[in-house]
């Protein structure tokens, strides 16, 4: 992403202990305040957009594909889960190391590109993926994987704080490593790459990197949500998901840490209110990439930082 | 019979294939005069190929205009939608990164399939053949329906001829200027800004074009272009956007191997196409007939 088209406000050393505690109270508290089951598909959809952004928001690299690790992952966890009746600790990790690998795979492939064709090889990876689970045995084609049991975790608030450990775990994970050494090399390829290069950084390799962390953690989340919801099925890895959880980090703000759940957030709620809808809700979304692309770039928490003026 | 598979069924995909080659090839080649001037990766182009479709079921059902007027008004009608597009949306993204371009397209392909799908229903309407192009050739190894003869001829004609156009007229060597250098062709008194809007309005009324010509063969549903589009990037990233005979060539020889394998290998007929592209990607980043990495 050329480094004159989009304004932000860096994020360097200020402490975030404050939004972050806030963060923290508010996923405690959800699931008394609204239905657990939405709090913990907003979860997995914030942590799908945070995974997301780490690479859109620190790296510049457009993916539209992230449906194939976040549905990917979904299959596997539901496949562990249930077929091999693995507990849903160990279905969730089994999922992220298939993101992992998965991510591995795309990533030494869509890195060969930059710029808008990334997003087009990312999307047509996606898209090849989605018509090998259609036609693949263990995905149950159209019917998707069904009854995934959820193990020890049929109680609903011990399977909330199960979902709100991991969301925060995951959160913490994308929150360390972009401000680390290794997050600063990225937010340095992002902003001048043959820069970067001539400074001696392995810009490939950083990116690879990156793109398989992101994978990973949106892994974590798809493999979490099938778990949840006991069900795995060719939405999670058709385009449309790609779209949405750009949608997501686009409204929250790209390129911050908390706009990505806000944007998560707000699009499970309107999902929700529009869900009798029907094809309403594409019309929606469309309506809203549009209004967001042309007036509102900087996102939720983007403007919430300009006007507060330290980065959020 | 070639390697057990019978003639009359390697021919039949051949001909299949020729004819999604023949649409990827009006795609691409739309998607690729758009990019080269706007910068722009029009992700409606499917959306737009799908409403060129039912542009023509409209002009048939509901006013009794046939399909050749169709074949002229409902380019026209897209063209007009596409021209107004880039007037009021498009053009407020000049200068910034193509991302938002892609995004914003994006968000218009949602909007017109969402509102298609809300009035039709996923499954689509049938929309009948021309008399004058009903029934086929008996060949001696297979039968050729003369539709289909029509649109692959319809489709090498109108490419060729957009080559032509831009690699020999006036006009053409205008735009292929102002690809290169914006500034510098307006500097010389030439409207670009007009340029602009002329050039996205004929893609997509290529699109609208390959949308009527699908009309017969497919059923015109709202979802027509929705996959389409992906496996028209997928072309692109594979012929590389800079050259125009190059998307043109790309499209009729994937829309072929795609044929093919559907005889050989039925299994990965959907995911040839993307298969072919990561090898290319691996072997050749820059694409085949791509200029730079």
């Amino acid at each position: 992403m050329s480094e004159a088209s989009v304004q932000r406000i860096e994020t360097a050393a200020v402490s975030q202990r404050v939004p972050i505690a806030v963060l923290v109270v508010l996923v405690l508290a959800a699931p008394w305040v609204v239905y657990p089951v939405f709090a913990m598909k907003a979860l997995c959809f914030a942590l799908f957009a945070c995974a997301f952004n780490l690479l859109l928001g620190y790296v510049g690299l457009l993916s539209f594909g992230h449906a194939l690790f976040f549905g990917g992952a979904s299959y596997a966890s539901a496949h562990a889960a249930l077929v091999w009746g693995w507990p849903p600790e160990l279905a969730v990790l089994f999922s992220m190391v298939v993101g992992a690998a998965l991510g591995l795979l795309v990533g030494l492939i869509a890195i060969r590109r930059q710029g808008i064709y990334f997003a087009m090889i990312t999307l047509a990876l996606a898209q090849m993926f989605y018509f090998y689970c259609l036609r693949a045995e263990f995905t149950g084609g159209e019917n998707g994987i069904q009854a995934v049991p959820r193990g020890h975790l049929e109680n609903r608030y011990a399977m909330y704080y199960f979902v709100a450990g991991v969301f925060l775990a995951g959160f913490l994970i994308i929150y360390r490593i972009i401000h680390s050494p290794f997050g600063q090399v990225l937010k340095a390829i992002r902003e001048n790459e043959p820069r970067a290069i001539s400074l001696g950084y392995k810009a490939d390799r950083y990116k690879v990197l990156a793109f398989v962390l992101s994978a990973s953690l949106a892994a974590l989340a798809g493999g979490t949500k099938a778990i949840v919801f006991q069900l795995a099925s060719l939405t999670d890895v058709h385009w449309g998901m790609s779209g949405e959880v750009i949608l997501m980090t686009l409204i929250g703000g790209m390129g911050t840490i908390f706009g990505p759940v806000a944007g998560a957030v707000f699009f499970t709620t309107i999902e929700n209110y529009l869900s009798q809808a029907g094809s309403w809700v594409l019309v929606a979304e469309g309506a809203i990439f549009v209004v967001s692309v042309l007036a509102f770039r900087r996102g939720m928490f983007g403007e919430l930082s300009r006007l507060l003026k330290r980065p959020l | 019979m070639i390697l057990a598979v019978p003639v009359q069924a390697l021919f039949g995909q051949l001909l299949i294939g020729l004819i999604n080659g023949s649409f990827y090839a009006l795609l691409s080649l739309g998607l690729a005069i758009i990019f080269g001037l706007l910068n722009v990766v029009n992700f409606a182009h499917g959306a737009l190929y799908m409403l060129g479709a039912f542009v023509a079921w409209f002009l048939l059902e509901k006013a009794g205009i046939g399909y050749w007027p169709a074949l002229l008004l409902a380019p026209l009608a897209v063209g007009l939608l596409g021209a107004a597009i880039e007037r009021t949306l498009l053009r407020r993204l000049t200068g910034l990164d193509p991302l938002y371009g892609l995004l914003l397209t994006y968000g218009l392909a949602l909007i017109l399939q969402g509102v298609f799908l809300n009035f039709f229903g996923s499954s689509g309407l049938p929309y009948e053949m021309p008399t004058q192009l009903q029934g086929g050739q008996a060949l001696p190894f297979m039968f050729l329906p003369n539709y289909r003869m029509w649109v692959i001829g319809v489709s090498l004609i109108i490419c060729l001829g957009t080559w032509a156009v831009t690699e020999g007229t006036r006009l053409g060597s205008r735009l292929r200027a102002a690809t290169e250098n914006a500034p510098l062709v307006s500097a010389f008194g030439i409207n670009v800004p007009r340029m602009i809007t002329v050039t996205y309005a004929l893609g997509v009324g290529l699109a609208a074009l390959a949308g009527v010509l699908a009309a017969p063969i497919y059923r015109v549903g709202p979802l027509m272009g929705a996959d389409l589009i992906i496996v028209v990037f997928a072309v692109v990233v594979i012929g590389g956007m800079g050259s125009i005979l190059g998307s043109i060539i790309t499209g009729f020889v994937l829309g072929i191997l795609e044929g093919l394998t559907k005889v050989f290998y039925p299994e990965a007929s959907n995911t040839v196409i993307f298969v072919v592209m990561a090898i290319v990607l691996l072997v050749r980043p820059a694409g085949l007939f791509g200029k730079q990495a």
